[in-house]
């Protein structure tokens, strides 16, 4: 009986506490006439918190979000239909977004501002989608074991001449998807899969779970250079200036580095669509854009803004201008592809 | 006895209403079915399907063997004997539990891959082309899987120990069994059940594990469940791989239910018992084997957390934290409370209405559990969807004619998010209670009723005080899993009600790993009072 008691005590206490809370934000609520923004990210909270923070600071809005990883956000988003709460939709790849769009989830926008500040290739061609920072996957090289003068493409790594000298991350993740993706899209299928079982035949390891487990690998000598998302490379450079590798940008002569997006698009069932479609003019202009790149040393995707320091150092390069939408309709293909491949 | 059969239909009450909620879910994944995706399902058949049942079988037989024998040897030596250290290394060998699995997995990475400082050391002592252990294997796995999941057999296995007491050994003994013989031929098979219990938790936990395996690229049934969905885009092809991940579960779970049909035995005695003194090198070996466990599957990840906190200077240490923390403990404490308290009702359903139907029925209410945590989210967030929108909905309109009806009621409440813990862990709350109960003579009770005591006065005063280290086993597990619990507290939770395992979520999501050890860190913390508060009572 003293468990049931105390459990019935816990119980109601917690009720009590709990209605106490709700209670005490209803009436605390300043700004309870302007329209609160809801969005849903797959952009976590330190990467997006101290934009809404300076948005709200700036014009009042409140703007109130939760995270979760793209696949639930849109279930979420496509169970929940007209009574959906979301205003705004982020990820941190292209291909969800389009995935998203292609379910109905999100709906057009014209707005000038959106089309001068992101290049047409980082948005979708329906205007349901728009990128708000560029991430850019590339070579990272040991400066020890590898002179620049080897490299030349992704495609030159499945040369038997890097044999037991590359890593990669797991082909789950959707980064290595989005670049196969858009392999497919300009080489082809079957010139693709050759490529990827060249890479699969010069792995010094099973891929890692992750870019940094692989640049690590790369710098204890296990491989020679990975293919990661630059602002891992960032990262790991911040902390320590002196560690041993380099960035390389592959395909500067043909179709350019592998530019993926982390991007934002407008619920169709939005609540606050004009608000909501504000705030996304808002992060597309160059204060928030420094902001939004500079959190996780990514690169703006309005092209007056420049990256941070750090990333400005690793110098320009050309980036594949393929829309990144090819991320998407081609997804299925690529994962299918390096399946067969034997890319794990 | 006319009383109790009367009352025996009330008391199957709870026994329905928890397999209709953990039905709901399921069902809407079965609901998958409606149109095949053939796409997706040749491409799995032709690209190795049979490696990732293998991977799949291989993890579950490893861990299975491994928990076992950590988790019984275990138990009998802190719930039977007395050591050096054994009073704090009782409550201590819990803790690995407290550490999500896939940060444990992380941190074994981090120490023993190629570029960690056991490797580094290892290259520097025999040469950069000498053989090493890689811990990305299937070995690495099932050891980091196995020292993270044994305390669901050791809590077990501890609490049926301590029911049990030592008047049975000595029995044992005395009919001329030597130690070894008494533990295997009478202590053991009188532990089968809560055994098989935790055993059965750590294997489905280790099913529906998502985390862990990821981490080390090792691909099993659930990876592939995951890859449909995620890398597909199709959801539907993945609810469809898990629904048969589940119809494989429920069949296990048949078959271990006839298992214990066969092997029931009741505790005989209540006698508070005297504990075997291990002396000299006994004790001192006994207390290094259960500190070399702590050590391997607590300690150095734990240390290993702490000195990235300290490493990232504490980064994101801030006001809120404190209220990630409440969130937490709150949510962790309702569910654990929710699910004993249900776990001991089905549990009393189940003894007053023995028949076997109603065991296969409780048998279900595990399924919730064998899920990946994803697939489970969205089908109870389906089930919330529907509910709002064709329950509650048309409720209110009826009541309120004049009132704005729309949005949501259910889906983004914290009652909604405590009934997906409950469904999700309310198997883990009936395997203590249930393994308990079952080591208690029915004939007590019809003793205590011919008596003139009443049903609740039965429960009251003869069942909850024998039950109690049951219970606390039941609500520390739950605890401690709900708070590290990130799929369904992600999906369903209401906005502001970040917890520490969102956090976890958020640094681990990009990959600042190291960021997400205060979070980690905390969780830890935070399960310790109460593991500790709650094994001193379970232990009285």
């Amino acid at each position: 009986m003293r468990f049931l008691g105390t459990a019935a005590a816990v119980t109601a206490s917690v009720v009590l506490a709990l209605s106490g809370c709700t209670d005490k934000k209803e009436t605390a609520s300043p700004a309870a006439k302007k329209p609160e923004i809801t969005v849903y990210s797959e952009r976590v909270e330190h990467l997006i918190k101290p934009l809404f923070d300076l948005y709200t600071k700036e014009t009042g809005v409140n703007i109130r979000f939760i995270t979760d990883g793209a696949g639930p956000l849109i279930a979420r988003l496509e169970n929940e239909g007209e009574a959906t709460p979301a205003d705004m939709l982020i990820t941190v790849d292209a291909g969800n977004l389009w995935h998203a769009a292609q379910k109905g989830l999100l709906r057009s926008i014209d707005s000038p501002i959106l089309e001068a500040n992101i290049p047409n290739h980082l948005q979708a061609s329906n205007n349901q989608w728009f990128g708000l920072s560029a991430r850019a996957r590339t070579i990272v090289y040991s400066t020890e074991r590898v002179k620049p003068e080897e490299l030349s493409t992704y495609e030159d790594l499945a040369d038997p001449k890097w044999k037991g000298r590359l890593c990669l991350r797991t082909s789950k993740k959707v980064y290595n998807q989005s670049l196969v993706a858009t392999m497919i899209n300009t080489l082809g299928e079957e010139q693709t899969e050759k490529v990827i079982r060249g890479w699969v035949d010069n792995l010094a390891t099973d891929p890692y779970s992750n870019d940094t487990l692989a640049l690590e690998a790369v710098i204890a000598g296990q491989c020679d250079l990975a293919i990661v998302n630059t602002y891992y490379f960032g990262r790991m450079q911040k902390e320590n200036p002196s560690i041993p590798l380099a960035v390389f940008w592959p395909n500067q002569a043909d179709r350019g580095v592998h530019v993926n997006i982390s991007g934002a698009g407008i619920t169709k069932h939005a609540k606050h669509p004009e608000e909501a479609q504000k705030l996304l003019e808002w992060l597309s202009q160059e204060e928030a854009q420094y902001m939004f790149a500079e959190a996780n040393e990514e690169y703006p995707v309005n092209p007056k803004v420049k990256p941070s320091p750090l990333v400005q150092a690793w110098g320009e390069f050309y980036g594949d201008l393929v829309n990144v939408e090819a991320t998407g309709y081609l997804q299925a293909d690529a994962v299918k592809l390096m399946d067969r491949a034997g890319y794990r | 006895m006319s009383s109790v059969s009367l009352h025996s239909r009330w008391w199957q009450l709870p026994i329905w209403l928890m397999a209709g909620l953990v039905l709901m879910p399921v069902l809407v994944i079965f609901f998958s079915w409606q149109s095949a995706q053939v796409d997706v399902w040749q491409h799995l058949i032709a690209t190795g399907l049979a490696r990732l049942l293998n991977n799949t079988l291989m993890l579950m037989l490893g861990v299975g063997v491994m928990v076992m024998l950590i988790g019984v040897s275990l138990a009998w030596l802190t719930a039977v004997c007395e050591f050096p250290g054994r009073r704090w290394l009782d409550w201590a060998l819990v803790l690995p539990l407290a550490i999500p699995t896939y940060v444990v997995a992380f941190v074994a990475l981090g120490l023993m891959s190629y570029s960690g400082p056991v490797l580094t050391l290892w290259r520097s002592l025999f040469g950069p082309q000498a053989w090493y252990p890689d811990i990305r294997s299937p070995l690495g796995v099932i050891l980091v899987m196995g020292a993270v999941l044994y305390p669901y057999v050791y809590m077990l296995a501890r609490s049926a120990f301590l029911q049990q007491g030592r008047s049975l050994t000595d029995a044992a003994r005395s009919l001329g069994l030597s130690p070894w013989a008494s533990f295997f031929r009478v202590v053991l098979p009188m532990a089968r059940p809560a055994i098989v219990a935790g055993t059965a938790l750590a294997l489905m936990e280790a099913l529906a594990d998502f985390g862990a395996v990821a981490v080390f690229n090792y691909d099993t049934f659930t990876t592939a469940i995951y890859k449909s969905w995620f890398g597909f885009f199709n959801l539907q092809a993945a609810a469809q791989l898990a629904s048969l991940l589940l119809m494989f579960v429920a069949l296990a779970l048949v078959v271990e239910q006839q298992a214990r049909g066969r092997g029931r035995v009741h505790q005989q005695n209540h006698k508070r018992h005297e504990r075997i003194r291990l002396a000299g090198w006994r004790g001192w070996f006994a207390c290094c084997y259960c500190a070399l466990i702590l050590l391997l599957a607590f300690v150095v990840p734990f240390c290993q957390l702490a000195l990235w906190v300290v490493k990232t200077g504490f980064a994101g240490l801030d006001a809120r934290f404190f209220q990630l923390m409440k969130h937490t403990f709150l949510l962790g404490a309702i569910s654990a409370a929710l699910v004993a308290l249900m776990a001991l009702l089905v549990a009393f359903g189940q003894r007053l209405s023995p028949s076997r139907w109603i065991a296969h029925v409780i048998r279900l209410t595990s399924l919730g559990y064998a899920l990946p945590g994803s697939v489970l989210a969205v089908g109870v967030m389906m089930v919330f969807t529907l509910l709002d929108r064709e329950v509650l909905w048309p409720l209110l309109r009826h009541f309120l004619p004049n009132g704005q009806v729309a949005g949501q009621i259910l889906l983004g409440s914290v009652a909604a998010l405590i009934v997906a813990y409950v469904i999700r862990f309310f198997s883990v709350g009936l395997g203590p209670v249930q393994s308990g109960l079952e080591r208690i003579r029915p004939q007590l009770q019809e003793a205590a009723q011919s008596l003139g005591h009443s049903q609740w006065q039965v429960i009251r005063r003869l069942y909850l005080p024998m039950l109690t280290p049951s219970l606390m086993t039941a609500l520390i597990l739950v605890l401690v899993d709900v708070m590290k619990e990130m799929p369904a507290t992600l999906l369903l939770r209401p906005f502001g009600w970040d917890t520490l395992s969102v956090r976890v979520f958020e640094m681990t999501s990009e990959g600042e790993w190291q960021r997400a050890a205060l979070p980690a860190l905390t969780l830890v913390l935070v399960s310790i009072i109460p593991v500790i508060l709650m094994m001193r009572r379970s232990r009285s």
